[in-house]
């Protein structure tokens, strides 16, 4: 991409098997730690390298990516670790909740327990700091957005559209159904790391009450709350 | 305090080269749209060249000094004077506490910048200063200046040496049609060969709507293979989008990380400092290059800081030998 990006693609589609290839390459990249190379953005299929033309060329880049695919084999990924995000689901946290289970012809309660039981990979972030793109949701919860955006959602809102589901990271404009909130910072751009998803990773949502989750937004924004985590076991 | 801002004008910000190493988490560049023009400015004030400057979009602003230093402008001309008499663009020029100045007007060009001697005294956010407004971070408290904001020089220098010999030619000429080079791809076989031949033929004008974020352009439409959607990807500065309407969209400073439009072709880094300058009503004709050809651009602008850096600092040097 012009004279400044190079993007590797992995497939032309969305499935976690390209998600695990576009990992693995980057990790290999990251260890050869090129001169020149200045940050990499993994998406669903691809690898995008921005680096410095006026430290690295094209070509000598190219030749370095081109070596490093033949030795991808040997790349062993670390396992996935899986962020745990506390959500308080329904009430004033998620005005849409309702309306995603008559949707869906289940009970609120049944939509809180499939949304909160599975283990979905984060493909990439973007949209806006620290929105990550999460797959892996029932399809028995899906719903369609709404069909006028609201204006504002705040911070930490859960919301699900399609098939897809997420955790909006600032308050930004959307359509998606809000189905619940989180106390958990994903993203402040005071803390070190500033933002807490990382491609690769899984997000498991559990629920909690409101007094649980006044508790953990207290701590959050003392800045005394850290995410927990576990290592994914493979299946 | 040594700055007092009487006036913001429409959109003033702290801008540096840009917050590098945050777009795996979503978190765009920002940063000068103008970078060419951000460095000359920081290296005729002897700082390093990516300090970070006030980015001045077409209505300047009114900025009361409240103690002495001294500034460069640079980019676009916005017809800036100093108590009344007009400012010298790319060159040293001290100003003293109590002195306002002013902006009378677009004359060339989009943004100007306007560097001070020892930088800015913002907080680095994510290792930049530069603001991103829509996430709030970075420059002054992550927006543009409003009437009233005082802004703190880091480390001013009123005495720099040599100061009357600090100066440069005029560098940012306006152009009546101004050819931007481009690499193809990633995605131009997404494109018709008749949409290819149509982007780099016609001449296209910069609509009022483009912002920091994309130079959104109007003119011919250009063809799509089928379809215009792609699963995203990452995207760099100058890259050209085509959404569904067949217009193209130069992403720009504040870009989102990625995209899901095909890229027909991105804009070489070595002419972002004509995008930066492109306003409502400019022409504008892409040209294809090679990326051999891109990075040798690249590679000139490179030597040419270098050099004008210790011709700047010649007198420094006779004095030391």
């Amino acid at each position: 991409m012009g004279d400044t990006a190079l993007t590797v693609e992995f497939g032309d589609e969305i499935s976690e098997a390209v998600s695990r290839a576009v990992r693995a390459y980057k990790i290999a990249l990251e260890r050869a730690d090129l001169p020149g190379v200045v940050e990499l953005v993994p998406t669903y299929r691809s690898l995008t390298v921005h680096y410095d033309p006026a430290v690295l060329s094209y070509h000598a880049l190219r030749e370095r990516l081109e070596a490093l695919t033949d030795g991808l084999g040997d790349v062993e990924l670390p396992p996935g670790r899986v962020l745990e995000i506390p959500v308080l689901y329904g009430g004033e946290a998620g005005p849409d909740l309702a309306f995603v289970a008559e949707h869906a012809g289940l009970s609120e309660e049944e939509v809180v327990r499939i949304h909160s039981s599975a283990e979905y990979l984060i493909y990439m972030l973007g949209f806006t700091p620290g929105f990550a793109y999460l797959g892996g949701m029932s399809e028995r919860i899906a719903a369609p957005r709404l069909t006028q955006p609201r204006v504002r959602i705040p911070a930490g809102s859960v919301g699900i559209a399609g098939t897809q589901t997420g955790v909006y990271p600032i308050d930004s404009p959307g359509g998606w159904r809000l189905i619940g909130r989180t106390p958990m910072k994903m993203y402040d751009p005071h803390r070190e790391p500033p933002i807490l998803p990382e491609a690769g990773d899984y997000m498991k949502f559990y629920p909690v009450t409101q007094a649980e989750y006044d508790a953990i937004l207290r701590d959050a924004e003392a800045g005394t709350c850290a995410v927990k985590t576990h290592a994914r076991e493979e299946v | 305090m040594s700055i007092r801002v009487l006036q913001p004008g429409i959109q003033t910000t702290v801008q540096d080269l840009g917050r590098f190493g945050y777009q795996q988490y979503g978190v765009p560049v920002a940063g000068a749209m103008d970078p060419r023009s951000l460095k000359l400015a920081n290296i005729i004030l002897d700082n390093e060249p990516g300090e970070a400057t006030l980015e001045i979009t077409v209505t300047g602003p009114q900025l009361e000094f409240t103690e002495a230093n001294y500034i460069a402008l640079t980019g676009g001309d916005l017809g800036a004077v100093l108590d009344g008499r007009p400012v010298p663009r790319y060159e040293a020029v001290k100003v003293e506490a109590g002195q306002v100045l002013r902006f009378l007007g677009l004359r060339s060009g989009c943004r100007a910048y306007l560097a001070f001697a020892g930088g800015l005294d913002v907080p680095a956010v994510m290792g930049s200063r530069s603001t991103y407004m829509k996430a709030k971070i970075g420059g002054y408290e992550g927006r543009r200046l409003e009437a009233g904001d005082e802004l703190r020089f880091r480390a001013p220098r009123p005495e720099l040496a040599f100061a009357e010999r600090r100066k440069l030619g005029i560098d940012f000429v306006p152009q009546k049609e101004y050819s931007l080079r481009v690499v193809w791809g990633p995605q131009d076989d997404h494109f018709t060969e008749a949409g290819r031949r149509t982007f780099c033929s016609e001449v296209y004008t910069v609509s009022a709507e483009s912002d920091r974020m994309g130079c959104r352009l109007e003119g011919a439409v250009i063809e799509h293979q089928s379809g215009a959607d792609i699963i995203s990807d990452g995207i760099a500065m100058g890259a050209v989008q085509v959404p569904a309407a067949g217009l193209p969209i130069i992403m720009a400073a504040d870009r989102q990380t990625t995209g899901g439009y095909p890229k027909i072709a991105a804009v070489i880094s070595a002419d972002f400092r004509y995008l930066g300058q492109l306003k409502g009503g400019d022409k504008v004709r892409f040209v294809p290059v090679t990326v051999e050809q891109a990075q040798n651009s690249r590679k000139l602008d490179e030597q040419y800081y270098r050099m004008i850096r210790a011709f700047l600092d010649r007198d420094r040097a006779m004095e030391y030998n």
